[in-house]
């Protein structure tokens, strides 16, 4: 009996052992698997890089930087060419900047009153109303500026414009909204319940208590909601092509028409440029304009997340 | 606490407040049944009992701090002196109620900003804007609260750098810097340790010729030594109620007696 | 002590009332932000009705782009999205669940992995049109694939990547430790833990993901643009499947195309009253689509939030 039982355990230990190898085997090959895929996030990355620059560097050799960012025309395609992206930047910088206008306050007091002030049952019918608002597409909110916002402000502003800035970035604060009210409320519900008692506790109302503690204990992460509207004004690009025109114009006046960054590579990618051309190379200086603009963004809500991180 | 001195009689001390026939309701639960409690003015008062027997749920009761989630309801009243107002009535206004009690919570809940601006939170929450008084304020709670001397030299760094017990008193001081009538105490030290549980204690008894006190704790041997009354609930009931020494020594209810001795809870 | 005399209360209780009426205010306030939103919304959905519903018989749906405004349709624009979202989904489900898995799973505390979150934080931000840049340098000339559907969706499934990744480990961070740790009792291993603990459970949240990021490339505009899609096209790719051998051909892959978004801004920027209309139209679908994929994903989550119980 004994044999065979010594017998048995060394074949089952040998079994064991090549099975823990199979094991080993394919337990690693999954794991490089799973880590390429999230190496694609890197390699997307370094792709997005190297496309910009590459393109960007051609475009460079043949105008040289210094008009690229003083001139004070953009007329890529007339024979006469300038470059000065200052045109588009003016564009995009005033959409933006009343696009933030609307969304900043629309978008706190309203996370602040869901998040401090709402009761529950209000809270769950608005949360999923506003998400449903970040869905629709842009393209779709670029329509409604162009054929309905538009001709309403023209009732008022005698002489406005068929294409403007104006009811371009007013809609563009509206679809920014439901993304700060979102991310802000988030992190306020985030901020413990024994803060608020004791602020209530001192005789706080709940404006007091909202606006004194809750709102600077959330801080960073409303921070980094208003960056992510910065960057998503900046970046937005179908209500602008179709709502503010593609006409390169030096303004910030919002009455005016005027092409952002992103509208304008939208008419060249539109046009048909040959491959390779002066033209086709400029979509990629304004882009990698672009990019670094996001990027910068970006990195300082990155920053500020960290340095102001909430110990409670 | 003094046991040697004869004890005055408990019908002709001052009270700072008493509960009456109070019921208390978490939705359907009943949490606190039916409670008549004295809260005799400028001395402490310690709540004791196994966990769920509704100190806590009691102590709440004082500065509405019910009324911030719904389904709870009260019943009864908590006669407030020296106005003689009941501080559940439907009249009296909440916030006008915390304005006058303060409170210190469990665990430390220092607000994300300064030490300074801790401690001015009450005045600044009461629309104080005179530098020169938040000032002296703010000095002088923190001083009732013993911690003037660690921190005057960094009043405006952040509260959340202070240690646990730090922060426990800076909460003190806050609490003591709106000049509350009654300061109520849920089982302070509970996230402390020995050495910081002390030096809280020292500061209530310095405190206790100044302000009422009501401390709520699960640390008997806390509530021998820092309470002039104590009162043991069980289940939502009140069992008894009296001197602590009393309570302690010659308990009268044969189910403080198995607590106290440690036979139960 | 204080003691609370007549005057000393009365102040007290005005400066209460003063934070009251503030705090009402305020209340008002937040409730007149949410009823603009909400009123905007329901402009923009009235106004794209009231323009765009007489468009939408069965014809719109079956016919292609036209001259003629009155016999133009979104066949080819539906057709093409439909494909574009297939090969999105087919390639962005299997590669940001296994990146999400691999961030919370596998993933050691070291630099590569600071670096691959970073990038993932960093391109949630990237605008939506450098992606399509993206694509036009690598994909289109680079790789030679042009402006197909195939492009096309690997365009947009790189920009909803992140989406899913993130929803990936969100759901599997809500998995807790302990069942973790009681299927290593058992001597399971990690791909098996993975494959029969920690992926069946976050199933429904890594799928509310999946969905949003489907209905937000469903949209997307930019990109498509940008790698040039055709914006007039009379024409469907060839049928992934056929009568004679070998059955199956992948040439609809490598065929033009053109997509919902792309129709609308084409119509949009037409200067005829009719255009518009089929730009309401088309927009009235577009927009019943993704929200109707919006709120089976809230739906999805409410119900997972309910059945949770660990």
């Amino acid at each position: 009996m004994s044999s065979t039982a010594a017998a048995n355990t060394a074949e089952s230990a040998g079994n064991r052992m090549r099975y823990r190898a199979n094991r080993h085997v394919k337990e690693r090959v999954i794991e490089l698997v799973l880590m390429l895929s999230a190496l694609v996030a890197v390699f997307t990355t370094l792709g997005i890089v190297y496309v910009l620059v590459k393109e960007s560097l051609v475009f460079f050799r043949a105008v040289p930087l210094w008009d690229f960012l003083s001139d004070s025309q953009w007329t890529p395609l007339f024979t006469d060419a300038h470059f000065g992206i200052g045109v588009l930047l003016s564009g995009t910088l005033t959409s933006s900047a009343i696009a933030l206008a609307v969304a900043i306050p629309l978008g706190t007091v309203i996370a602040v009153y869901l998040s401090e002030f709402a009761s529950d049952r209000v809270r769950e019918i608005w949360k999923p109303v506003l998400e449903l608002l970040a869905g629709v597409p842009t393209i779709v909110f670029g329509y409604f500026a162009l054929f309905f916002v538009t001709p309403l402000l023209q009732r008022f502003i005698p002489g406005l414009p068929g294409f403007n800035l104006l009811s371009a970035g007013l809609v563009m604060g509206v679809m920014i909204v439901p993304y700060i009210s979102s991310i802000s409320e988030d992190a306020m519900r985030a901020v413990p319940m024994a803060l608020r008692e004791g602020s209530y506790a001192m005789g706080a109302t709940r404006l007091q208590t909202a606006l004194r503690v809750v709102v600077p204990a959330a801080f960073s992460g409303i921070a980094a909601a208003y960056i992510l509207g910065i960057s998503r004004a900046v970046g937005e690009t179908m209500i602008v092509a179709v709502a503010a025109g593609m006409q390169p114009n030096l303004t910030l006046d919002p009455t005016q028409p005027a092409a952002t960054i992103t509208a304008y590579i939208v008419q060249v990618a539109k046009g048909d440029l040959p491959h390779g051309s002066l033209g086709y190379q400029t979509i990629f200086a304004a882009g990698l304009t672009l990019f670094m603009v996001t990027l910068i963004f970006n990195l300082l809500g990155f920053w500020l997340r960290r340095r102001y991180r909430e110990v409670y | 606490m003094s046991s040697k001195l004869p004890k005055p009689d408990l019908a002709t001390l001052p009270k700072k407040a008493e509960a009456r026939d109070l019921n208390f309701f978490y939705g359907q639960f009943q949490a606190l049944k039916n409670i008549n409690l004295p809260i005799h003015d400028r001395r402490v008062t310690a709540l004791i009992g196994p966990s769920g027997c509704g100190k806590s749920t009691f102590l709440r009761c004082f500065n509405r701090m019910h009324d911030l989630y719904r389904g709870n309801r009260y019943e009864g009243e908590i006669r407030f002196h020296p106005d003689n107002i009941n501080l559940l009535g439907a009249d009296i206004d909440p916030i006008e109620v915390r304005m006058r009690l303060s409170m210190v919570f469990q665990k430390p809940n220092p607000f994300p900003k300064s030490i300074y601006e801790n401690v001015a939170y009450g005045l600044r929450v009461r629309g104080v804007k005179k530098r020169s008084i938040i000032d002296e304020k703010v000095e002088e709670a923190l001083t009732g609260a013993a911690l003037w001397n660690e921190v005057k030299d960094r009043l405006h760094e952040q509260a959340n750098n202070l240690s646990g017990g730090q922060q426990q008193r800076m909460c003190i001081a806050r609490a003591l810097a709106s000049d509350p009538e009654l300061l109520l105490f849920d089982e302070p030290t509970s996230a402390l340790d020995p050495i910081a549980t002390a030096s809280i204690e020292d500061l209530i008894h310095q405190l206790k010729d100044k302000v009422t006190i009501l401390i709520v704790t699960h640390n008997m041997q806390q509530a021998a030594r820092v309470s002039d009354f104590t009162a043991y609930m069980y289940l939502g009931d009140l069992i008894e109620f009296g001197w602590t020494d009393d309570v302690f020594f010659s308990p009268t209810n044969k189910q403080t007696e198995d607590y106290i001795t440690g036979r139960f809870g | 002590m204080k003691t609370l005399t007549a005057p000393v209360r009365e102040q007290m209780r005005a400066s209460i009332a003063a934070q009251k009426r503030r705090e009402l205010l305020f209340s008002a306030m937040g409730f007149a932000a949410l009823f603009l939103m909400f009123v905007t919304f329901v402009a923009l959905f009235i106004d794209m009705i009231g323009s765009g519903f007489d468009r939408l018989n069965l014809d719109f749906f079956t016919h292609f782009a036209s001259r003629r405004a009155e016999q133009a349709g979104i066949l080819a624009a539906w057709v093409g999205s439909f494909t574009v979202m297939l090969v999105t989904a087919f390639v962005a489900v299997p590669i940001g669940v296994g990146a999400g898995i691999y961030l919370e799973e596998y993933a050691p505390a070291n630099k590569l992995t600071a670096i691959i979150e970073i990038n993932i934080n960093n391109l949630a931000g990237v605008p939506s049109i450098v992606y399509g840049l993206l694509a036009l340098g690598m994909f289109v000339h680079t790789l030679g694939l042009g402006a197909s559907v195939l492009t096309a969706g690997l365009t947009l499934a790189l920009l909803i990547l992140p989406i899913v990744i993130v929803s990936t480990r969100e759901a599997i961070r809500s998995i807790p430790g302990m069942i973790r740790e009681a299927a290593y009792a058992l001597g399971a291993t990690r791909w098996q833990v993975v494959r029969h603990h920690v992926l069946p459970y976050s199933l429904p949240g890594i799928l509310t993901g999946v969905i949003i990021g489907l209905s937000r490339a469903i949209g997307e505009t930019a990109p498509i643009v940008t790698i040039g899609a055709v914006t007039f096209i009379a024409f469907l790719p060839e049928s992934p499947i056929s009568g004679s051998p070998p059955f199956v051909s992948f040439d609809w892959l490598m065929s033009p195309f053109t997509a919902m978004p792309i129709q609308i801004f084409n119509w949009t920027s037409r200067p005829e009253a009719a255009f518009q209309q089929n730009a309401s139209a088309a927009a009235l679908v577009l927009v019943a689509m993704t929200l109707m994929m919006n709120a089976l994903a809230i739906w999805l989550r409410f119900r997972l939030r309910r059945n949770l119980k660990w």
